[in-house]
């Protein structure tokens, strides 16, 4: 119960921020992942997140050796995963290339680029919470900017629900009713990279595609809509965070990791019992 | 005779798939009210046929015309139903929602917003028509593969097309569902034009006015022509017909019906 005692004391701002940061990126992991999961690009949401080390490494060379004081790492992860969006979705989609070697291209070429920018920049640079998440470094500035994520994702997705179900479900269909196919595709993966990057302070670049399917493919087990299957996966993803971070706080331990496994766990546990049941 | 013009018209066509010929020289008119299948060995080339109708795919020589139109316009007025065998058999969605489907694009805007007024009765007449009005509430994965055959006719129709395209609509169904099926095309086709995609010669010689034979090259025929040679012609090579009539009347076998 200490972690809840924490949360109640008036010093500690920083946990309930954490907690304030957690549950709002819940709406985006469970809404974002289910068209993650249903679409199933989340290889490809794979590529986008590693790329965004790329895009953190140019930024923190190009502050360092040109002097640009307001060139905070997030504009470059953002530039980065919108551009690696881009790339996956133009040339790892029915194009008659082969897909995924085109997508784990993407992927190790972006994460082999930010490793050598670090090693360019002078100085020391940890980038163990990029890669690992550390919610309880979040300031109020995310805050406000996973809130305006959420706002975005929640407008696009009600007035554009038929539009996204019908692309996920049928794309050739949709196509013949003469909807803009590539355009909601390249739409879905550039949320689905803006995602990432504001998410990646939760649990990091490696783990984020967890949270980005983990939940929506448990709620997927038992959802008949795709409306119910979001509402599950928020709520699965909530209580992955809340149980992460208290346990986290508790024991001691990297906040990202435990909120992983509480999500695996909760994934594996669904699974297990809709097997059982049948 | 004042003969109206044909809905389907493809002139002189050839098509590859990497410089590998899949059809050539097609010439073809379908004229309004036809109920026609489209037959031929697999690798023949009708699904190929089936893209180019509806804009998929570029011819890389010659002419299609589609009620008078581009493909890709004229393609408005298709209902297509592609085999269901390559949709995603988990994903969460309602029978209405995939019937709902037909109706996009009838919008004004097209890329926002929720269905035209109309669409949910026009939805619920198409799944009346297939006989699944009291499925609107169940999940798409929980049907059996006849009646998901079933719902994507209802949403083809729900586009309120002039012309029905049907890939493979007696795939992995049993014989009461095409027994269904067959009443249902046939009651349709008094409204509208119907192709369809069939390997079953039996069920198609039984409904339909005419035959398209796809082997690299078109060629219709009006069903009362079929005969053995004729198959043997169409699929190239030695194999046995096993004569399987679905019906006999009082009177016996008038047609001789084969199926491969």
């Amino acid at each position: 119960m200490d972690f809840f005692h924490a949360l109640a004391d008036p010093d500690n701002t920083f946990l309930r921020l954490a907690l304030a940061v957690g549950l709002l990126s819940s709406i985006a992991f469970g809404i974002i992942g289910t068209y993650v999961v249903t679409r199933r690009i989340s290889y490809l949401a794979g590529a986008v997140s590693h790329c965004v080390l790329g895009g953190i490494g140019g930024a923190l060379w190009l502050k360092a050796i040109f002097n640009i004081e307001w060139l905070d790492p997030v504009y470059g992860a953002l530039l980065a995963a919108l551009i690696a969006a881009f790339i996956v979705g133009r040339f790892g989609h029915n194009t008659g290339q082969r897909e995924e070697t085109m997508i784990g291209a993407t992927w190790a070429i972006g994460m082999a680029l930010g490793i050598i920018f670090i090693d360019l920049t002078p100085g020391y640079f940890d980038i163990t919470s990029y890669l690992f998440g550390d919610i309880l470094l979040v300031s109020s500035q995310d805050l406000k900017l996973i809130i305006a994520l959420d706002l975005i994702i929640i407008l696009f997705v009600t007035s554009c629900y038929h539009q996204l179900l019908a692309v996920c479900f049928d794309e050739e269909f949709a196509r013949l009713r003469g909807l803009n196919v590539e355009l909601f595709y390249q739409l879905l993966l550039a949320l689905t990279a803006v995602t990432v990057v504001l998410l990646i302070r939760v649990v990091g670049i490696v783990m984020v595609v967890a949270m980005l399917t983990l939940p929506a493919a448990a709620a997927s087990l038992y959802a008949n809509r795709l409306s119910g299957m979001m509402l599950l996966a928020i709520f699965l993803s909530a209580i992955s965070i809340v149980s992460g971070l208290g346990l986290s706080y508790n024991a001691n331990l990297s906040s990202g990791p435990v909120i992983i496994l509480f999500a695996g766990a909760f994934y594996l546990l669904m699974a297990g019992w809709k097997k059982i049941k049948q | 005779m004042n003969r109206k013009p044909p809905i389907i018209k493809i002139t002189n066509l050839d098509f590859s798939y990497h410089e590998h010929p899949v059809l050539e020289t097609v010439n073809l008119e379908i004229q309004e009210g036809e109920l026609g299948s489209i037959i031929g060995p697999n690798g023949g080339g009708k699904t190929t046929l089936l893209k180019l109708i509806l804009g998929l795919l570029q011819p890389d020589r010659g002419r299609i015309e589609i009620f008078g139109e581009s493909p890709e316009k004229g393609r408005q007025k298709i209902g297509y139903m592609p085999q269901h065998a390559h949709l995603d058999h988990l994903f969460p969605v309602s029978v209405l929602n995939v019937v709902l489907m037909g109706q996009l694009g009838k919008q004004s805007g097209g890329l926002f917003g929720g269905y035209p007024r109309h669409a949910l009765e026009t939805a619920r007449a198409a799944l009346n028509e297939v006989g699944l009005s009291d499925c609107e509430k169940d999940s798409f994965h929980q049907l059996s593969g006849g009646q998901r055959q079933r719902v994507l006719i209802a949403r083809a129709l729900c586009t309120e097309p002039q012309l029905l395209l049907l890939d493979e609509p007696t795939a992995n169904i049993d014989p009461r569902s095409e027994e269904n099926l067959y009443e249902t095309l046939v009651r349709l086709n008094r409204r509208m034009t119907i192709l369809l995609v069939s390997h079953d010669l039996g069920f198609v010689s039984q409904v339909v006015k005419s035959v398209i034979c796809v082997n690299r090259q078109v060629i219709i025929h009006p069903t009362s022509n079929i005969n053995g040679t004729l198959i043997k012609e169409i699929y190239g090579g030695d194999f046995n017909l096993v004569r399987h009539d679905h019906r006999c009347d009082k009177d016996g076998h008038h047609l001789h019906k084969p199926a491969v």
